[in-house]
């Protein structure tokens, strides 16, 4: 491609930004805590933007861990306000303040909103997106939906620019659809490291895959949520024999680190 | 016509057929002797009770101390009404004249009692009598217009007293004696001497507004822009008295009679008309049955049926938490359009019950203890020890274990099986025996027998209830790394005899 055929692209690109009023690089940003993934978004996730959580029905306690997770980086000891599908609590389970409590998260600042149905969570959704008393608005909705297309879409991200408040849909059970999501996520629950007998195990840890990623690259990690540190982090003892199942090859443009960590003196596991 | 003492009896009846001689109570074969071609319905006491109720909705508009008198009398107090309908005798030709015109054979009274008035009704409709004059009214009047038992009014016929003026010239005691206490009440309010409330339909709301209009108006536009004139008249009264409305209805009153009432709750008290305007077009977009203007409304109120004191306060330094006006701004709107039981914050509970750790309750009124709730710590270190999504329900599973009542190996979930990479277990969760209802057997245990032979070994013990049997928790991951929360029921030999076990939770 000719150096004028590409400053044209570029050129058009910048017009279409203006256009959309992309203000994506500029949007302030809430680190994850895991390294690699902050350094693929630019700083973290991106506020004041909608991100999307994709997983398979099976796989929703793991997605629900995750973006409880990103809403707990996001909302910064603000309100976060739950939108949720009834059919989604028949299917998967409610929201359980003692595991939320566990996961160190706050119950205090959730607001659960129970909606009968799609269109009313959207609804719902988009108003509480213009509220800027709130961190973060979580919406779970259960299947394909027809009535969450390109318009709806577009309605919550200009909503959550408009105020600064960030948006996250989970989304179990449907396939991703074209939206104005700033990233989109496909998650699964990942095996616990291998640890001695008596150590803990069982933190949430996660395969999250970052399939699309409107201001650059995407990539695919195994994560573990700290539950004491409210972070993401990379999984100690992580290594390709730890793990046989399949993990996305390392981005072609750098090498892949395997962490290498220290097998250092991990705390005894309380008893009782 | 309708049934009655096993017989088909007149119960209403038309001025045509009242002048063939026919009256209530006539069997129908009688009537039908009478008059072999009569027209006969049966009747329908609920259609009458809900024509009588929204007669009642319709009346709403003159005054709000509106009360039934079944089976087909309204009371309506206008104490401090009538000015506002141009006094009292238009006030009553308005009514009745409206009535009449919708089809309806009204018999109106005013006095200073209602059984005064409704006595009247039965005879001289149309009347109004001042304050003091009720005895000399219904004097002439016979007694059974006072609308007591029929079994009173035939006695009072029999002892001879056919004017109510007749049964007042007796002494009160004779009449007690005789008829009842209750009666001689009754006697005595007709005669004006006592009075006897009437009880509303609806508590009187707080603070109410109104506006007529003289043409119906039936666009939304008009609708709003009325509501908003409304709004803005009520919160400049309960500023005043330094009042915030928290419960508010509005009600159209349509041409044609029909009224329907919009009511819209907040969690704070509301001062400002935005929200109020806000709150209703929330409410009336979301509404299942979109108001029906028909022919146009032509009035429409807005009333403040709770309100509560409006204090000033300082915020709370600590405001990211306390201080969410705007939150709660946030909840009344989603409130108001899909109702405030579905939006909803968390309470802990103490109780080791996993279901019933929490609670929860509606945002609109708990958001401040909610904000401040003690939720048990977490212990540091320590991966999560409860499932993140609970089922409601626990789900059955079958389980393969790899010994008898060794923790399990595999299970199968809705069709699918799951191999167990890792568990671990059990977390023995007993059922709160001291919430447990005592059983029947314990009252009768021969405590003489017990002490004298104690039990050896396990004392059998009762399965009462399901839900109350011991629980023993696992933490189980399967092969692609998904967490599950499984327990199996009961203690073995000693609740049960096999186990049955449940997928109870999701971990992250």
């Amino acid at each position: 491609m000719t150096g004028a055929r590409m400053s044209t692209l570029a050129r058009l690109r910048r017009d279409i930004g203006h256009i959309e009023g992309d203000a994506g690089e500029a949007l302030p940003r809430a680190p994850l805590g895991h390294a690699e993934a902050d350094a693929t978004l630019q700083g973290g996730l991106a506020k004041g933007a909608v991100h999307e959580v994709f997983a398979e029905g099976r796989q929703s306690a793991a997605a629900t861990g995750f973006i409880a997770g990103l809403a707990q980086r996001v909302i910064a000891r603000r309100p976060l306000l739950w939108v949720r599908q009834d059919f989604s609590e028949r299917e998967n389970g409610a929201l359980s303040m003692s595991g939320w409590r566990e996961l160190g998260l706050d119950p205090r600042l959730l607001v659960t909103v129970r909606a009968p149905d799609v269109e009313t969570a959207l609804q719902v959704t988009a108003d509480a997106l213009a509220c800027d008393a709130l961190g973060g608005v979580v919406m779970e909705i259960w299947g394909e939906t027809r009535q969450f297309d390109l318009v709806a879409s577009r309605k919550l991200t200009l909503a959550a620019r408009g105020s600064g408040v960030t948006g996250l849909l989970l989304r179990v059970a449907a396939a991703p659809s074209p939206s104005t999501a700033e990233t989109r996520w496909i998650v699964r629950a990942a095996r616990s490291p291998p640890a001695a007998p008596w150590q803990a195990w069982g933190a949430p840890v996660l395969d999250a895959h970052l399939v699309r990623n409107r201001h650059g690259q995407t990539g695919r990690w195994i994560m573990e949520w700290n539950c004491d540190e409210c972070l993401f982090r990379d999984v100690p003892f992580h290594g390709a024999e730890a793990h046989p199942q399949p993990v996305a090859a390392a981005p072609a443009d750098r090498s892949h680190q395997a962490p290498v960590v220290m097998p250092n003196i991990t705390p005894w596991r309380r008893t009782g | 016509m309708a049934k009655q003492n096993n017989a088909l009896q007149i119960s209403a009846l038309d001025d045509v057929a009242a002048r063939l001689g026919l009256d209530v109570g006539v069997p129908l074969a009688n009537a039908r002797a009478i008059c072999p071609d009569i027209e006969v319905f049966d009747a329908d006491e609920p259609a009458d009770a809900r024509t009588l109720n929204d007669i009642a909705d319709w009346c709403d508009r003159f005054t709000p101390l509106v009360a039934l008198d079944p089976p087909h009398g309204l009371f309506l107090d206008i104490s401090g009404c009538a000015h506002l309908f141009g006094g009292e005798a238009v006030m009553l030709k308005t009514i009745c004249d409206a009535l009449i015109r919708q089809g309806f054979i009204v018999n109106a009274a005013i006095a200073g009692t209602p059984v005064c008035a409704r006595t009247l009704t039965r005879y001289r409709s149309g009347c109004i009598v001042r304050d003091g004059e009720e005895a000399a009214a219904v004097q002439a009047l016979p007694v059974f217009t006072l609308g007591a038992d029929d079994a009173i009014t035939r006695g009072l016929r029999r002892a001879g007293l056919k004017t109510i003026g007749d049964v007042a010239s007796r002494e009160r005691h004779e009449i007690t004696a005789r008829f009842g206490a209750s009666f001689t009440a009754l006697l005595e309010q007709a005669l004006g001497q006592g009075d006897a409330p009437i009880s509303p339909r609806k508590p009187l709301p707080d603070y109410m507004v109104e506006k007529r209009f003289p043409e119906p108006v039936a666009t939304d536009g008009v609708i709003a822009a009325a509501l908003s004139g409304l709004a803005q008249t009520l919160i400049a009264v309960m500023e005043r008295h330094g009042k915030g409305a928290r419960l508010l209805d509005a009600s159209f009153f349509r041409t044609d009679g029909a009224v329907r009432t919009i009511a819209v709750e907040t969690g704070q008290p509301v001062t400002r008309v935005e929200v109020i305007e806000r709150l209703f077009r929330e409410r009336l977009d979301a509404l299942a049955d979109p108001l029906d203007p028909g022919f146009g409304f032509d009035l429409i109120r807005l009333s403040a049926s709770r309100t509560d004191g409006v204090v000033e306060m300082q915020r709370d330094l600590d405001a990211t938490i306390h201080d969410n006006d705007e939150l709660s701004a946030l909840i009344d709107r989603i409130a108001a359009r899909i109702g405030g039981r579905r939006v909803v914050v968390h309470l802990p509970q103490e109780t080791h019950i996993p279901e019933r750790a929490m609670l929860a309750v509606s945002a609109q009124h708990h958001l401040a203890s909610a904000a401040l709730a003690a939720w048990p710590a977490r212990v540091e270190a320590e991966p999560p020890l409860r499932p993140l999504r609970l089922f409601e329900r626990p789900e059955p599973i079958e389980v393969l274990a790899d010994f008898p009542h060794g923790p399990p190996a595999g299970f199968r979930w809705r069709r699918m099986f799951h191999r167990i990479a890792l568990v671990e277990g059990p977390e023995r969760i007993a059922m709160e025996w001291w919430n447990r209802p005592v059983p029947q057997q314990a009252l009768e245990w021969d405590d003489d027998f017990a002490r004298v032979h104690p039990p050896q070994g396990e004392i059998a013990v009762e399965t009462i209830d399901e839900r109350k049997l011991t629980r023993d928790y696992f933490r189980a991951e399967d092969n692609e790394g998904a967490r599950y929360w499984l327990y199996r029921e009961g203690i073995h030999r000693r609740e049960v005899r096999t186990f049955r076990w449940f997928l109870h939770g999701l971990f992250a």
